[in-house]
C-alpha cells in the first residue's frame, strides 16, 4: 500500500458511480459478494442509504443490491 | 483427468449411447428446474406442470420441495419436475444451496441426478442470472434455459440474439412467456429431443476457471476449495458472462428507465418510507382482525353444532367424549384461528411477490442490527403475530446460524392470534366499558400494552443471546432489491396455502395429541362422589365440578399452587395455565369446563364472565381481581405455552436442547414477571 487512503464503496456518495477494483476478504461474504457480480472491472453506482444511514443500495449490472456499510468496505474502488 | 474422462464424468445417466432414450420409455424422466430468485420459476413450473403437483418437504427440513408432472413429449411417460429453491449460486452458503446441490448431486431420497436441468433466466438481469447457469453446466447434466421477462427487457431497448447466446453457451435457449402460455412447446420440443436422441451431455468448463480441466466435486463446490482458487473461478466465469453479454446483447446501458428505482424514491424514503412502512403494517393487522372475525364465529358455531350433533348422534359414554370434548374441541380450538392466518399470508405473500418485502428488511435492518439481529429476521417475526409455527420456518432465508436461532427464539414473544381469546377474556370480565382520558377503552391500552410488553422483551431477550450464546460477528447483509413486480394472482394464493396447510397438519397431529391428553387428564380417574342436589342441571354441574377436582388435571393444579399462588392464582386458574401448555387459547375453554358453564362458551359469553367473576376462596374473597387478570395476561404474554412451536423449533433446529432452552427460559422470565406484577400491584394497594 503507497499510504494513501484507498476508497471505498463505503466512502461513496449517493448518486456516484465507480468501477470495483478488488474485493478484500477471503470470507463468505467477499464471496457472495462476487458472486453477485461485484468483481473487479464492475461499474457500480451507489443509489442511496437505509433511513438510518446503513445498509445501502448500489446498482450493478442492471439490478439493485443492499448491503451493510461493513460489507461495502471491503469493496475497494477507483472512481 | 484426460479429456477422454470427460464423457464418463459428466454424467451417470449417460454411460452408454442411447441407454437414457431407451431408459426413459420406462420410467419418467427427472427434470430439475434452476434460477434466481425472482426469475419466473414458479410461473414457469405452474405453466409446465399445471395442477399436478406435490409438495413435500426435504428430508430433515422444513424447506418446500415442490413437485410436478410434466408432459414435454407425448411418446414418453410425464416427466418429474423437481422445484429447486430460488439460487444466486451453488456454492453451499444457505440452507437452500445445499439442498439445490443435494438434489443436483442426486443425495436427496436416493433419486440419482436429474436427468436434465431447466434453467430460468431472467432476460433484465441477464450477466447475474447466468452465473448460475455457467455452474449448472459444469455439473455435467443437459441444461435448457428457458428466458423469461424478454418483453420488459425489449421495453428497455435491451435486444438479446436468443440464437447467439444459446451457441456460446452450446446449449439450447428458449424465449417463453409463462402466463401467456408461450414458448412452453418450444421448450418441450427442446427437452424432448435431448432426452429422446441419444445426444450426451456436453459440459464445458470456463477457461481458467479450474486450470481447464474437467471440474470434480471440490471444483464446483466452492466452498471446499482455496479461497484463491474460489475467486479465479468467479472472476473467471464472470469474464466468460462478460463476452457472451457483449456478443449477444452488445452494449447497453443498464440505468435506462428504472421505475423500481422511482418507485423507491418514496417506498425507500428516509422519512416516508418508514411512514409508509408502519402504515402498511397497521393496515394489514387491522384488516386481519376486521375481515377475519365473521368466519372465526361461524367456525366456532360450526365446531360447537359439529360437538353437539355427535353427542346427540351417539351413545353415551367415554367414545363421545372423547371424540366431542377431546378431538373436536381441541381441533375446533386451533382451526378458528385459521382465518386470521390465512389473511397474514396472503398479505405476507402480496408483500413478498411484490418485491416489498426486501424494501422492508433494508428499512429495518439498521434499527433490528442494533439488537444483534438481520434485517430478514422482520418477517418471519411478523408472520409470528398470526403464529409462530410460521414465522420459525420462515427464518430459513437468514443465512447465519445464530442469527436464525436468536430470531427463531424471541418468535414466541410476538402476541400470536391464540393469546387473543385469553386478552380478550380477562378484559371482557375486567376492564369492560372502562375508559382513560375519557374517551380511549382501558381495553384498547391494555391489548396494545400487551403488544408492546412482547416485542420489548423479545427486543432484550435477542440483545442479551446475541452479547452471550449466541454472540457472532454482525452478520452479513447482501441481498437484492428485486424490481417491484404486480403480484401473480395464482402464485399468492399458492403461496398462501401452502403455509396455511403447514399450519393444519401441526394442528392435525400434535394439538390432535395433546388435546386427547388434556382430555384424558381431566376425564380420569372417575370420580364416584356422591350428588346431593335433587334439580338434575345443578347435580350435572356439581358431578362435573368435583370430576375435575378429583382428576389428575385437579391433582396437578391443587400440587402446583403454592408455585402459582404468589402470582394470585388458585388451584382452578393453575389447571387451565397446566391446560394451555398445549395451546394458549385452551384456557378458554378449560375455565369454561372448570367453571361448569357449558363448553361452546366463549369469551364474551355472559356465564363465563359472571363466574369468573364471582369465583370466591372459602374466605369469602374473590379469586378473580383486575389484577390478578392483568398477571395472567403478562402470564400469557411471555410464556411458552405451545407444544406445536416447540415440535417445529425441535425440527428446524434439529435437536432437543434448544426448545427446552425456549421452553425454560420463557416460563421463567414469564413467571417472574407476573409474580412482579401481581406483588408490585399488591403492594401499590390494588387488589
Amino acid at each position: 500500500m503507497d499510504g494513501s487512503k484507498v476508497l471505498t464503496l463505503a466512502g461513496l456518495q449517493a448518486g456516484s458511480k465507480a468501477r470495483v477494483v478488488r474485493v478484500r476478504g477471503t470470507g463468505r461474504v467477499s464471496k457472495r459478494l462476487m458472486e453477485m457480480g461485484v468483481v473487479p472491472g464492475v461499474w457500480v453506482r451507489v443509489v442511496k442509504s437505509a433511513p438510518f444511514g446503513d445498509p445501502i443500495e448500489i446498482r450493478l449490472r442492471g439490478y439493485s443490491l443492499a448491503m451493510r456499510r461493513n460489507e461495502a468496505e471491503a469493496i475497494e474502488v477507483s472512481e | 483427468m484426460n479429456p477422454g474422462s470427460q464423457k464418463t464424468s459428466a454424467s451417470n445417466t449417460f454411460d452408454e449411447t442411447g441407454t437414457l432414450a431407451r431408459e426413459l420409455s420406462s420410467r419418467p424422466a427427472r427434470i430439475a428446474i434452476a434460477g434466481n430468485p425472482n426469475a419466473g420459476k414458479t410461473t414457469l413450473f405452474n405453466a409446465l406442470t399445471g395442477m399436478r403437483q406435490k409438495v413435500a418437504n426435504y428430508p430433515g427440513v422444513t424447506v418446500e420441495r415442490k413437485e410436478g408432472n410434466w408432459k414435454f413429449d407425448p411418446e414418453l411417460p410425464a416427466a418429474r419436475l423437481i422445484d429447486l429453491p430460488g439460487l444466486y449460486s451453488l456454492d453451499a452458503t444457505s440452507l437452500d444451496e445445499q439442498l439445490a446441490r443435494e438434489v443436483l448431486t442426486g443425495k436427496v431420497n436416493g433419486d440419482g441426478k436429474p436427468d436434465l436441468i431447466v434453467a430460468v433466466v431472467d432476460a433484465t438481469n441477464l450477466e447475474r442470472n447466468l452465473y448460475l447457469v455457467t455452474q449448472l453446466i459444469e455439473y455435467g447434466i443437459p441444461v435448457v434455459v428457458a428466458l423469461t421477462m424478454v418483453d420488459l427487457a425489449e421495453s428497455r431497448d435491451l435486444k438479446i440474439d436468443v440464437d447467439k447466446l444459446s451457441r456460446m453457451l452450446k446449449i439450447p435457449v428458449v424465449r417463453v412467456k409463462a402466463r401467456e402460455k408461450k414458448g412452453l412447446a418450444e421448450i418441450n420440443t427442446a427437452v424432448g429431443r435431448i432426452l429422446n436422441e441419444d445426444s450426451t451431455a456436453n459440459p464445458f468448463w470456463i477457461e481458467g476457471s479450474a486450470s481447464s480441466s474437467p471440474p470434480n466435486e471440490e471444483d464446483i463446490h466452492l466452498s471446499l476449495s482455496g479461497d484463491e482458487a474460489a475467486n479465479k473461478q468467479i472472476f473467471a466465469r464472470y469474464r466468460f458472462i462478460s463476452d457472451v453479454y457483449q456478443a449477444s446483447v452488445g452494449t447497453f446501458d443498464t440505468e435506462r428507465s428504472n421505475v423500481s428505482e422511482k418507485i423507491d424514491k418514496v417506498l425507500t424514503h428516509k422519512f416516508f418510507g418508514l411512514v409508509i412502512l408502519v402504515a402498511i403494517l397497521l393496515l394489514v393487522f387491522q384488516t386481519i382482525f376486521t375481515w377475519a372475525a365473521l368466519p372465526m364465529d361461524l367456525l366456532d358455531q360450526g365446531f360447537g353444532a359439529l360437538g353437539d350433533l355427535v353427542s346427540d348422534a351417539m351413545p353415551e359414554g367415554i367414545l363421545t367424549d372423547l371424540i366431542v370434548d377431546g378431538v373436536i374441541a381441541g381441533i375446533g380450538g386451533v382451526l378458528i384461528f385459521l382465518p386470521q392466518i390465512l389473511l397474514l399470508f396472503l398479505f405476507i405473500s402480496i408483500l413478498e411477490d411484490t418485491g416489498y418485502m426486501a424494501r422492508a428488511a433494508f428499512l429495518l435492518d439498521k434499527l433490528m442490527s442494533r439488537v444483534g439481529l438481520h434485517g430478514k429476521a422482520f418477517l418471519p417475526l411478523m408472520s409470528s403475530f398470526a403464529c409462530a409455527i410460521p414465522g420459525i420456518m420462515a427464518t430459513r432465508t437468514i443465512e447465519s446460524k445464530r442469527d436464525r436461532l436468536a430470531t427463531i427464539l424471541i418468535a414466541p414473544f410476538m402476541s400470536c392470534s391464540a393469546r387473543l381469546p385469553v386478552y380478550a377474556l380477562m378484559i371482557a370480565a375486567f376492564f369492560a366499558g372502562q375508559t382513560v382520558l375519557g374517551f380511549v377503552s382501558v381495553g384498547a391500552v391494555l391489548m396494545l400494552a400487551m403488544y408492546t410488553l412482547g416485542i420489548a422483551v423479545a427486543i432484550v431477550v435477542a440483545f442479551v443471546l446475541k452479547k452471550t450464546i449466541l454472540k457472532s460477528p454482525p452478520p452479513p447483509f447482501v441481498m437484492e432489491l428485486p424490481p417491484y413486480r404486480l403480484p401473480n394472482f395464482r402464485t399468492v394464493i399458492q403461496n398462501m396455502l401452502t403455509r396455511a396447510w403447514l399450519f393444519i397438519k401441526r394442528a392435525g397431529t400434535v394439538i390432535l395429541a395433546i388435546s386427547i391428553i388434556l382430555w384424558a387428564l381431566m376425564y380420569f380417574p372417575r370420580s364416584e362422589a356422591p350428588v346431593s342436589a335433587a334439580d338434575p342441571e345443578t347435580a350435572q354441574a356439581e358431578a362435573a365440578r368435583s370430576q375435575l377436582e378429583n382428576s389428575f388435571a385437579g391433582m396437578l393444579g391443587k400440587t402446583i399452587e403454592p408455585a402459582i399462588a404468589p402470582l394470585g392464582y388458585d388451584w382452578k386458574i393453575g389447571v387451565a395455565i397446566i391446560a394451555s401448555f398445549a395451546a394458549r387459547e385452551v384456557l378458554v375453554s378449560t375455565l369454561s369446563i372448570i367453571y361448569n358453564v357449558g363448553e361452546d362458551e366463549t369469551e364474551e359469553s355472559p356465564t363465563l364472565l359472571g363466574a369468573i367473576r364471582g369465583a370466591e376462596y372459602p374466605d369469602g374473597t374473590k379469586v378473580w381481581t383486575p389484577l390478578v387478570a392483568l398477571s395472567l395476561m403478562v402470564f400469557f404474554v411471555l410464556a411458552m405455552q405451545c407444544m406445536s412451536t416447540l415440535a417445529v423449533v425441535r425440527r428446524e433446529t434439529n435437536s432437543w436442547s434448544w426448545p427446552v432452552f425456549m421452553f425454560v427460559y420463557m416460563t421463567v422470565i414469564a413467571y417472574v414477571a407476573a409474580l412482579g406484577t401481581f406483588q408490585a400491584g399488591v403492594a401499590l394497594g390494588f387488589s
